[in-house]
Parts: C-alpha cells; sequence; structure tokens
C-alpha cells in the first residue's frame, strides 16, 4: 500500500534517485573556533574532559598496540584513529547504561565507560582474566557491567540484533535504548537493511549509527554504493536521519543527544551517518599504501579531531599544555606496565574449552575434555600452556580419565 | 485429556509459555493476527497483545537477528521461520550468532532463551523448497539444541521444554503430521527431557531409529517385520543435538542390528554420525552393518515424491537384509 496522499499521473515520469541532498551538521571548526551560528550543546566541563581523556587514551591505546603487534607481542590489532570523536562523542551522549552493540572499531566507546587498561589487555592477551576467556582474537571486548556487548567477526550481524535487544528495552519500559555502530561497508549487508527496516516498523529505540569512514578494508566508498552515502536508505524505511562531520565531537555529541530523546521519548528510531576518515590500516594485517595516496591521508591528518577538541577546551581555558604532557605520559606509562603484566598472565585453564558452549557441559563434552587430557599428559611438551596444570590437578596414574574436573566458570 | 492434533498442541505448548511467563514472545511471518500460515499462533495475538505476538516484515535474517538481540536483552522469544527450507538466509544468524554467542562472550552474554521453530520434512507435494529436513546443517554446530517431535504429545511436552531451557533450541516440526497426527494430550503445564531419546516398543533382534514424522514409517515397517517374526525395538532420537548416545548403544549392544531412518539426503546426512559413533561403542556386538534408510542424494522432488521417500516397504528391507546378513 502506498501513502493515500499518492496519485495518479499520466505520463511515465521517473524519479532519478538523487532528489533528496542530505546536509551535514557541524558545530566545531579544525582551529577550535565555532562556526557561525553554531551554538554549543549542553556539556560541562567534567564531560568534556571526560570525552577527550577517552579519546587521547584510545588514540595512546592504539599506538602502543600496534606497535606490540609489530614487535610480535600481539597476534593482531584495529586501530580506532581519526575516528575517536565518531565513537566517543555518541557514546558520551548516552546514558552508561544504554546498551551499546559495536562493530570492532569502537574500543573508544568501551574507553568512555571506564573499561581499565588492564582489562582491555587481558582480553588482547586472552589471558585467563579474560573475560571472553581467551576464545576470540583481540579487540573482541565484552562487559556486562559497561552494557557493551561483546563483539562479534562477521560484520553488521549486531545491527538487527541491536533492533531486539532495543525492543526488549521498549517492552520492559526502563527508559533506555540501543546504539549500534557499523561501517558504511557493512551497511551493504543484508542485515542492515532488515534492521533498519524492522526497526522503523516495530518503531524501536535504536540508533544506528553508521562510521562512514571511507573504505571497507582497500574498497573506496564509491565502490560500495552510488547513492549519496548510507543516509539516504533511510528515506525507504520512513526513519529519522541525520548526517553529521564524524570529526566535530561537539556535534557528533548533539546530534546523538537528540537522537537519543527521539528514541527514548518516541520510540523513533535514528539513523546517524558520521562522515570521517580510518587514518591507520584496517587492521594490523593491512596495508593501505596499495589502494590509497599519503596525500589523501594527509588531508585527513589536518582535520584531526583530538586535536580539534584540544583546541576547543583549551580556548575555554579548560585544557593546558602541562594537563596534556601529564596525561599523555601517564596513559603512555599505565599502557606499557598493564600490558607487560597481562602478557604473563597464565592462559585460560584446558576446560574453558569446553565450558559456554552450553550452559552445561553435554555429555559428549566432557568425554571428549577427559581424552584431550589423556593426550596432553602423554605428550606435556607440545602443550606447555595447559600441560602443566594438567599434571597438577590431576594425579600422575595416566589411567585416569575422570571428567569430574569440568566446572561452571564463575560470571564477571 | 483432550484429543489435540500436533498443531493444537503447539498452539498449547505456545500458549501455556506466554501465559507463564510475560517475557515470552511469538513472531514471524503471518504469525500475528492470522495465526501463521499452519495456524501454529492461533489467538495467541488476542490473548496476549499486539507487543507479544506480531508479524515480522518479510526477512529471515532479521527476524532471527532481531531475536538474538531480544534474547540477549533477557527476553524468551520463539521465532518462527514458516518453512525449514527458507530458514538460510538465517543460517549466519543462527551460525555464527546464535551458537556462539554464551561461549564468545566467556558467559557475560548468552541467547539462551532463544527458541526458533520451524516446519520441515516432506509428504504434502510440496517439492523442492517446502519440504527439506535440514537438521543435519545445524547438527554440525555446538552450542545449538536440535528437537524434533513425533507427535502431539512430544509436540507440546518438548517445546515447553525447548522453550524454557538455558540454551538456543531448533524446533523442527514435522508439517505432514500437523493435521495428520492426532493423540491425548494433558490439558496441564508439563516438559519432555531435550537430549534423551525415548524407546517406543522393546524388541530383540533389531533397533530401529529414527525422529518426527520417520517414526510412524518405522512402526508400520516393524509391524510388517514382526509378522515374518522379527523382534524390534522402536527408539525415537527426539533430540537431534546433543543426541542420547547411550540409550541407542544400550539398544544396540543388545540387539546387534540398527537400521537408522531420516527424509534427508543420505550423504551427510545425521544417520551417517550416528552411525559412525554406534559402531565405535558396539563394534563387536554388531551382527551386521548399521544401515541407513533415506532420502536420495538429490534435491527434494515433486511428482516423484512416494519414490525418494524413505517410506515402511524401503524400511522393512533394510530390515530383512540386516536380519540375513
Amino acid at each position: 500500500m502506498t501513502r493515500a496522499t499518492s496519485s495518479l499521473v499520466h505520463s511515465p515520469h521517473f524519479l532519478e534517485g538523487d532528489e533528496f541532498s542530505i546536509d551535514t551538521f557541524a558545530l566545531l571548526k579544525q582551529d577550535g573556533s565555532l562556526y557561525e551560528g553554531a551554538t554549543v550543546p549542553d556539556l560541562d566541563r567534567d564531560k568534556a574532559l571526560r570525552i577527550y581523556h577517552a579519546m587521547v587514551f584510545t588514540r595512546v591505546l592504539d599506538e602502543r598496540m600496534l606497535a606490540a603487534q609489530r614487535q610480535g607481542r600481539l597476534s593482531f590489532y584495529m586501530q580506532c584513529t581519526g575516528e575517536e570523536a565518531a565513537v566517543i562523542g555518541s557514546t558520551a551522549a548516552l546514558d552508561d547504561a544504554d546498551m551499546i552493540m559495536a562493530q570492532y572499531r569502537e574500543q573508544g566507546a568501551l574507553a568512555y565507560r571506564g573499561f581499565s587498561c588492564d582489562e582491555f589487555m587481558n582480553q588482547m592477551f586472552g589471558n585467563e582474566h579474560d573475560y571472553g576467556k581467551g576464545r576470540q582474537m583481540p579487540i573482541h571486548y565484552g562487559s556486562a557491567k559497561l552494557h557493551y556487548m561483546t563483539i562479534s567477526s562477521p560484520l553488521a550481524t549486531q545491527i538487527p540484533q541491536a533492533t531486539g535487544y532495543a525492543y526488549g528495552q521498549k517492552l520492559a519500559g526502563d527508559g533506555h535504548c540501543t546504539i549500534t555502530y557499523f561501517g558504511e561497508g557493512a551497511a551493504s549487508e543484508g542485515d542492515f537493511h532488515a534492521a533498519l527496516n524492522m526497526a522503523a516498523v516495530h518503531k524501536v529505540p535504536v540508533i544506528f549509527f553508521c562510521r562512514n569512514n571511507g573504505y571497507a578494508i582497500s574498497t573506496p566508498a564509491v565502490e560500495q554504493f552510488a547513492a549519496d552515502g548510507v543516509a539516504p536508505r533511510a528515506f525507504g524505511y520512513k526513519m529519522r536521519v541525520i548526517r553529521v562531520d564524524g570529526n566535530d565531537v561537539l556535534a557528533v555529541y548533539q546530534a546523538t543527544l537528540e537522537a537519543r530523546r527521539l528514541a527514548v521519548e518516541q520510540n523513533q528510531p535514528v539513523l546517524i551517518e558520521a562522515m570521517t576518515y580510518r587514518l591507520a590500516a584496517h587492521s594490523s594485517s593491512d596495508d593501505p599504501s596499495g589502494y590509497r595516496s599519503k596525500k589523501e591521508e594527509e588531508a585527513w591528518r589536518e582535520k584531526d579531531p583530538i586535536l580539534r577538541l584540544r583546541r576547543w577546551l583549551e580556548d575555554r581555558e579548560w585544557w593546558s599544555d602541562d594537563e596534556e604532557k601529564a596525561l599523555q605520559e601517564r596513559l603512555r606509562r599505565e599502557v606499557l606496565e598493564t600490558m607487560k603484566v597481562a602478557q604473563k598472565r597464565p592462559a585460560p585453564p584446558l576446560e574453558s574449552l569446553i565450558t559456554d558452549v552450553y550452559d552445561t557441559p553435554t555429555p559428549q563434552l566432557k568425554e571428549q575434555l577427559a581424552a584431550l587430557e589423556t593426550h596432553i599428559r602423554r605428550y606435556p611438551e607440545a602443550y606447555p600452556k595447559s600441560a602443566h596444570k594438567s599434571a597438577s590437578e590431576h594425579s600422575p596414574q595416566g589411567s585416569s580419565t575422570s571428567s569430574g574436573a569440568v566446572t561452571g566458570q564463575g560470571g564477571y | 485429556m483432550a484429543t489435540l492434533n500436533l498443531l493444537q498442541a503447539i498452539n498449547q505448548a505456545l500458549d501455556i509459555a506466554m501465559a507463564d511467563n510475560e517475557r515470552v514472545l511469538c513472531f514471524g511471518e503471518d504469525v500475528g493476527g492470522f495465526g501463521g500460515v499452519f495456524r501454529a499462533t492461533s489467538h495467541l495475538q488476542d490473548k496476549y497483545g499486539k507487543a507479544r505476538c506480531f508479524n515480522t516484515p518479510l526477512v529471515e535474517q532479521g527476524i532471527i537477528g532481531f531475536a538474538n538481540g531480544l534474547a540477549a536483552q533477557g527476553s524468551t522469544p520463539v521465532a518462527e521461520i514458516q518453512f525449514a527450507d527458507y530458514i538460510f538466509p538465517a543460517f549466519d544468524q543462527i551460525v555464527n550468532e546464535s551458537a556462539k554467542f554464551r561461549y564468545r562472550s566467556g558467559s557475560l552474554f548468552n541467547v539462551g532463551g532463544l527458541t526458533i521453530r520451524a516446519p520441515y520434512g516432506g509428504g504434502i507435494a510440496g517439492g523442492l523448497y517446502h519440504s527439506q529436513s535440514p537438521e543435519a546443517y545445524f547438527a554440525h554446530t555446538p552450542g545449538l539444541k536440535v528437537v524434533v517431535p513425533r507427535n502431539p504429545h512430544q509436540a507440546k511436552g518438548l517445546l515447553l521444554a525447548a522453550i524454557r531451557d538455558p540454551n538456543p533450541v531448533l524446533f523442527f516440526e514435522p508439517k505432514r503430521l500437523y493435521r495428520a497426527s492426532t493423540g491425548e494430550v494433558p490439558e496441564s503445564d508439563y516438559e519432555l527431557p531435550l537430549g534423551e531419546a525415548e524407546v517406543i516398543k522393546e524388541g530383540s533382534d533389531i533397533t530401529l531409529l529414527a525422529w518426527g514424522a520417520q517414526m510412524e514409517v518405522i512402526e508400520e515397517a516393524a509391524e510388517l517385520a514382526e509378522k515374518e517374526g522379527i523382534s524390534c525395538e522402536i527408539i525415537d532420537l527426539r533430540s537431534i543435538l546433543p543426541w542420547d548416545v547411550d540409550t541407542v548403544a544400550t539398544s544396540v549392544l543388545k540387539t546387534g542390528r540398527l537400521v537408522i531412518s531420516h527424509e534427508a539426503p543420505l550423504t551427510g546426512g545425521f544417520a551417517g554420525e550416528i552411525a559412525a559413533t554406534i559402531q565405535e561403542r558396539c563394534f563387536l556386538y554388531l551382527e551386521s552393518p548399521i544401515s541407513r534408510v533415506t532420502g536420495l542424494d538429490t534435491p527434494f522432488p515433486l511428482t516423484l515424491e512416494k519414490e525418494y521417500l524413505p517410506d515402511r516397504l524401503k524400511v522393512f528391507e533394510a530390515i530383512k537384509a540386516s536380519m540375513a546378513y
């Protein structure tokens, strides 16, 4: 059914598909001053500094961890560099108990919520303190207490899940919403379309936050879609939409604040497209020199979102060179020290191979673990991460295939 | 006790689950006011409101993605996929998301509340795309439970258990039996155990194993065999994943012979997994090779459906061949 206002016409007139031109909401210029006519959103000093700290921490973490990966201390890493304002500015506009369902480049959101450096490190090194029990590659963080859904590598699967999660929040009536992050590449997946359509139909309090950073690994946005970005798709779903300068933390913050109000007060899903740039490689396994120019990267480096916010803070005398220096030093030291400790922590116990597949291990899983333990006792030198534990936890008679060692893991 | 058909039993289970727990939600294509194309969700919207029983847009990956999110949030979604043949757009959400949600988060999060219902199987002139039995695809995915009921009484008890089980469950309903299978069903709220097979009939010469709609077929084949003096032990596996190795192995240790039957194609079908495990457990007790009576390794046909299906005569022949080995 079309709208009641649709009228009959008698010549075949096709719409071009580019009738809508979508403006970009921007407040803060690169020099730290406001655009003419722009007003500062409701943002006090404490919150502004909390945002800034999280942005700087994210930048420092990314630099140090990429270096650690290059030194062979870490198997894999992904940087958020260049996109800190988009991620942290939006998270800051939420209630801290709103749900975040991110893609994988949103470590800044976790940093803002208070995930400690130690917690980051434990995940990346997959040690016995990792909440994810060493099961996922580095940067697949999760935190129940910070309302941050554990990252899943498949792209866009989190988007319809966010619609469902937010539907549950709406039924619960607790005044919370869900934000889901994804790139402009992931927005090509079927899950994106499913999620936005269902959210619009069922009037769900969810914010779809697209980080349009220009590239899906090596594929530029112009080879991802013919349209003017991702934002125009919202019209097809009759959804509220805004495009924002993703390197402008004030604009991102205000846009998300308004989106949250629409979501929570009116059950209106919202699409936000943040125009930004992935300054770093896609991941530690990628080399952008094969698909884009240094010149292009330099042009975007000039638009550094952290520097932009710092200038604004300094103009207000909320931040100084001395404070900057002290913060940088403290964060670098903290990252290095926690890294050293986390790297030395032991691997998760062998039983964690079979726990959490189901709420309790099945008889088949217990049998498989018992057989594995017997095997490891036979060849301990081949399995150094678990052999010493296997030997100490079991009496050395060798004939025991007891599966009694399987116990539930405590929650975090 | 009332006499219900399988659809009515499912409807009753959903009704009880929704009355018992306000966080239980039923949704899918045409599930709302219409009550589903098979009417499994009839009257639920009237009774529990549009917020808890509703239509979704026509997008299976969206339905299951949405359901995963709801379950992670703490709700108990019962999502319907209109035909098991159309579950594949949601394969990624089921296999990469539902199945791994708890494991990958170290149990910080889970989608244990999730149940996915889907009518499966042939015998209704449904051709390629309204007849498939996809249980084996999902049996290859740790983290899922896969359950198939054989009659109304089983359907109600197993579905209630599936909805309340703290793990994601795929519940495949034998649509050929939706109206054809009737039986006494207690009106009360009861559950039947997941992961446990049921010995339907004891026997001494040969074990016959199947699940869902195929149970009727092996029971008919057993009747033919009994007339020839062959004593058949009949087992309903009920849960494909995790499956009850002990009950099947105990039976085969006694009879020394095993025939497994399913509608799905032979190659990669779940009978192969059972055969491999049982020969390991019962090798020295086997009197004949384990036999599989299944669909052909073809897409599901239409006009020649009868020829394709593993019917009672094919099972009967397999029983005789096993006895004469």
